[in-house]
């Protein structure tokens, strides 16, 4: 490796940190201000202009807070805890091309560079998990058990979306995935890309792989690891200062990385909608000032079009979160285990109808299960649905004790 | 120079932390330091071009295995074994025995690999060239793995299901 790899190299990961922390803030801000609004409230607005300086001065707050440990607190595994739950999410992004220029983006162009990201995010169940134990508190070991179980389940339908867009584009390295969605559209169309998220498989992909990413996050309405109503905010109960921001940052950037992912996979990554390639070699041929024009345009699109799909993907993850409410234990790992990962398995087998017998078979497949799924659930509506609560019969004899009357 | 620099550093570690499980009397120590001793492993396979086969080490045994490991300890919350280790006293010599047995062949293992030839770096860890050894020379054995797990899973719903009926 000579010195000039090694200094553009420096400078790939200085890019996609720096945009990772810098646009931590402005996440922050966002969220909040965009839940103020889908709840009809106003929300920070006095720090600078439309409150935009409330994140820094949070994080000025927790970083002169006192940090307080627990007496009975493993020491060593509790103040790992936040850097294990940092440290995935800030080099998981590493793998994800955002410009067509190899020597700024991505940071290691590897073959495995999907696998990158599902093996960086599976450690994320680590940081989570030893905060929970480690702070020898009953609501927030309940809290690490409750993410490390909901991460190991949604991983395996996170893991059936991802191979869908694997087996579509041939390739495990992310910019050819992307290179594969800007071929024309089915074929067919030439002015359109052939974004995975307009095939049916693709489409069924995106639409699992969005589920996934929301309860991988622990974010709402998955968000049962931190449910402030009943664990008192799950395993950070303990945690203050800087180390709670720590979990706060890490929780935000696995956002913004997974996010990254998604856009890559399914949303045809930093490809614009339409392809202006023709209009830009028309440009060139007229020459004059739309020379520069085009080249600046040429340079400055992918990075805006990725940017702006990141930017789409973060407002419906609050756009959830202001919308759904919160599962039960129960519905969370019936929705993980007997829907996403039927529908996954199903998905994959018609994608391989497709690459083996074309798009006619495929297409028939997909009619076939929609109308025998039809057929299925409409066979247990009629069935009227008995349910035991087991709860009942270990309550039943504090209900039978007679009220002491007074007077 | 680098690159072997790398293979010290990761080796060092790895051998460390193996040594640190065994020793350790903190079960979820002992599960910690695993982890990392996994991801030394895969650091290893990286470095002989076996980028798969790395990444495959990280995603099953250090994300999912031992997150399942590390759950379980924690749920049973096990405090140090010292009362079952005074049980098995008599264990201990055997497993001297088998330990240095071991350490015995790897060692010769090694030493045949360092007197011979160094072979020329082959293709040998990557996506492509694994699954193409998988589903055409290795099929076989893949399916009755496959069944052998199915009928794994099978079983433990079975005996979850007589458990709680």
């Amino acid at each position: 490796m000579t010195l000039s790899e090694l200094g553009w190299a420096l400078l790939r990961v200085a890019i996609v940190l720096g945009f990772l922390l810098g646009s931590l803030p402005l996440i922050i801000w966002f969220e909040r201000r965009a839940i103020a609004w889908f709840q009809d409230r106003i929300g920070p607005n006095r720090l600078g202009p439309f409150g935009l300086f409330q994140p820094i001065a949070d994080a000025v707050k927790l970083f002169f807070k006192e940090e307080i440990v627990p007496a009975e607190a493993d020491r060593l595994i509790w103040s790992l805890a936040p850097a294990l739950s940092l440290f995935p999410a800030l080099v998981a992004a590493a793998t994800i091309p955002w410009g067509p220029n190899r020597l700024l983006t991505p940071v290691a162009d590897v073959e495995i560079g999907i696998l990158y990201f599902l093996a960086m995010s599976s450690l994320a169940a680590y940081g989570v998990l030893l905060a929970g134990w480690s702070s020898n508190n009953k609501y927030s070991l309940l809290g690490g058990l409750r993410a490390s179980a909901q991460v190991i389940s949604y991983e395996l339908g996170m893991g059936l979306a991802l191979a869908t867009a694997i087996l579509a584009s041939g390739s495990l390295r992310m910019t050819e995935m992307v290179a594969v969605q800007a071929e024309p559209l089915w074929g067919v169309v030439p002015f359109l890309p052939n974004w995975l998220v307009f095939t049916p498989w693709g489409l069924v992909g995106a639409a699992l792989f969005f589920v996934c990413m929301l309860a991988e996050t622990n974010r709402a309405p998955f968000d049962l690891p931190e449910a402030e109503s009943e664990l008192v905010a799950g395993y950070q109960t303990e945690y203050s200062s800087m180390k709670f921001a720590a979990f706060f940052m890490g929780e935000y950037m696995a956002l913004l990385t997974i996010s990254g992912i998604m856009t890559t996979c399914f949303l045809g990554g930093y490809l614009a909608p339409v392809n202006w390639s023709p209009l830009q070699s028309l440009a060139e041929g007229v020459g004059g000032v739309f020379v520069p024009l085009a080249v600046l345009t040429g340079a400055l699109a992918p990075p805006f079009w990725f940017l702006l799909k990141l930017a789409a993907l973060v407002f419906a993850f609050v756009w959830v979160r202001a919308t759904l409410l919160r599962l039960r234990y129960d519905q969370l790992m019936n929705l993980g285990w007997r829907v996403l990962i039927p529908v996954g398995l199903v998905n994959l087998a018609l994608l391989t109808v497709y690459l083996l017998y074309g798009w006619l078979p495929a297409l028939a497949g997909y009619g076939l299960v929609t109308v025998l799924y039809v057929f299925w659930s409409g066979g247990r509506a009629r069935r009227v649905e008995r349910r035991q609560v087991l709860l009942y019969a270990e309550a039943r004899p504090y209900r039978r004790q007679q009220e002491v009357r007074h007077g | 120079m680098a690159e072997r620099l790398f293979f010290f550093l990761c080796a060092f570690v790895a051998i460390s932390t193996a040594v640190g499980v065994v020793a350790s009397r903190n079960p979820v120590r002992s599960a910690l330091l695993l982890v990392l001793n996994f991801f030394c492993l895969a650091m290893l396979y990286f470095t002989l071009t076996a980028q798969f086969v790395g990444i495959i080490q990280i995603i099953v045994y250090a994300g999912a295995i031992m997150v399942l490991f590390l759950f379980v300890i924690m749920l049973l919350n096990l405090g140090s074994p010292e009362a079952q280790m005074r049980e098995r006293e008599l264990r201990r010599p055997l497993a001297w025995l088998l330990a240095i047995g071991l350490f015995l062949v790897l060692v010769s293992q090694v030493f045949v690999v360092v007197g011979g030839q160094s072979q020329p770096r082959v293709e040998a860890g990557t996506a492509r060239v694994i699954g193409y050894a998988m589903f055409t020379q290795w099929s076989f054995p893949l399916l009755i793995v496959a069944v052998l797990l199915t009928v794994g899973v099978i079983g433990s719903i079975l005996l979850a299901r007589r458990r709680s009926a």
